[in-house]
């Protein structure tokens, strides 16, 4: 039986502990930090294809149809997707700068920008 | 070990690793983020890892990476292969240069595997913002890292050496 490899150390506990910790404190600058967009842009495949300010509220096809967008309330949301685990449906709301809806398989996300960067988009 | 009897031994394990990702596929995704999984295959190339050595563990990861996507589809195959390059390399050095246990060389590999898999989705969507889900596949990565290293440890301390 080898067992030495399979206990836990002190050192095991420092390494895993400080990934948690930095993580979490990653995940709560982040949340502190960002502010209401004024709109999203959609890039697929890395080009931006459309930019929607959260203004224009309403119900768009991305990509051809591949992804329905709607905009609603000063949030954007996908309320259908063309691929099997509509994993980009179920990622919810987004509205704060920086929050992104990811659809892998049709390589599409969904950005807020900052109500600032309007003009450099 | 006899090379047939190692062939043999090493062909059985990447069908095991195919299955467990096959079965991975089939469960539902609790999480609304790409990327968070149990990555179960890992037990495979961790045991491998332990048991014979890094060559083996790669070129298993290799064969079942290439040939799920083959059978289930290419477009994940990018994603997949740099979030494997990223982890064994991780999980080869740390077993190698430290005395850290297997449990934290398996949280390290779920580590480095998710942080592949959002380099090259940044780099596919040209999307910086996805770095936004660093810290929850960060913490995603370190849970199914540990259960994943308990089941490949368990696997490992219970299993004679092959001769």
């Amino acid at each position: 039986m080898k067992t030495e490899v399979f206990s836990l150390h002190k050192r095991d506990l420092i390494v895993i502990l400080s990934i948690l910790l930095l993580s979490v404190i990653a995940l709560l600058v982040f949340r502190l930090t960002a502010k209401n967009g004024g709109g999203v842009t959609v890039r697929v495949d890395g080009e931006i294809v459309a930019v929607y300010s959260f203004a224009d509220e309403g119900k768009y096809e991305l990509n051809g149809g591949t992804n329905i967008l709607v905009i609603e309330d000063g949030k954007a949301y996908l309320i259908d997707a063309d691929c099997p685990d509509k994993l980009c449906v179920k990622q919810g709301r987004i509205s704060r700068e920086g929050q992104t809806i990811t659809c892998l398989p049709n390589k599409l996300t969904v950005t807020v920008y900052g109500v600032k960067n309007i003009v450099e988009i | 070990m006899r090379t047939s009897k190692k062939v043999a031994f090493l062909g059985v394990f990447t069908a095991v690793a195919l299955i467990l990702s096959y079965i991975e596929s089939m469960l539902p995704t609790f999480v609304p983020v790409p990327g968070i999984k149990l990555g179960l295959a890992n037990i495979v190339a961790l045991f491998v890892l332990y048991r014979f050595s890094y060559r083996e563990a790669a070129l298993i990861s290799l064969i079942r990476i290439v040939v799920s996507s083959m059978l289930f589809g290419f477009t994940m195959f990018p994603y997949s292969l740099a979030g494997a390059v990223l982890s064994l390399t991780g999980m080869i050095l740390l077993k190698k240069l430290t005395k850290l246990s297997i449990i934290t060389v398996s949280v390290a590999g779920g580590v480095l595997h998710n942080l592949g898999q959002i380099a090259v989705a940044v780099l596919v969507t040209e999307t910086v913002g996805l770095v936004g889900y660093i810290p929850v596949l960060l913490i995603s990565g370190t849970v199914s890292g540990v259960l994943i290293g308990v089941l490949g440890g368990l696997l490992y301390s219970k299993t004679p050496e092959f001769k």
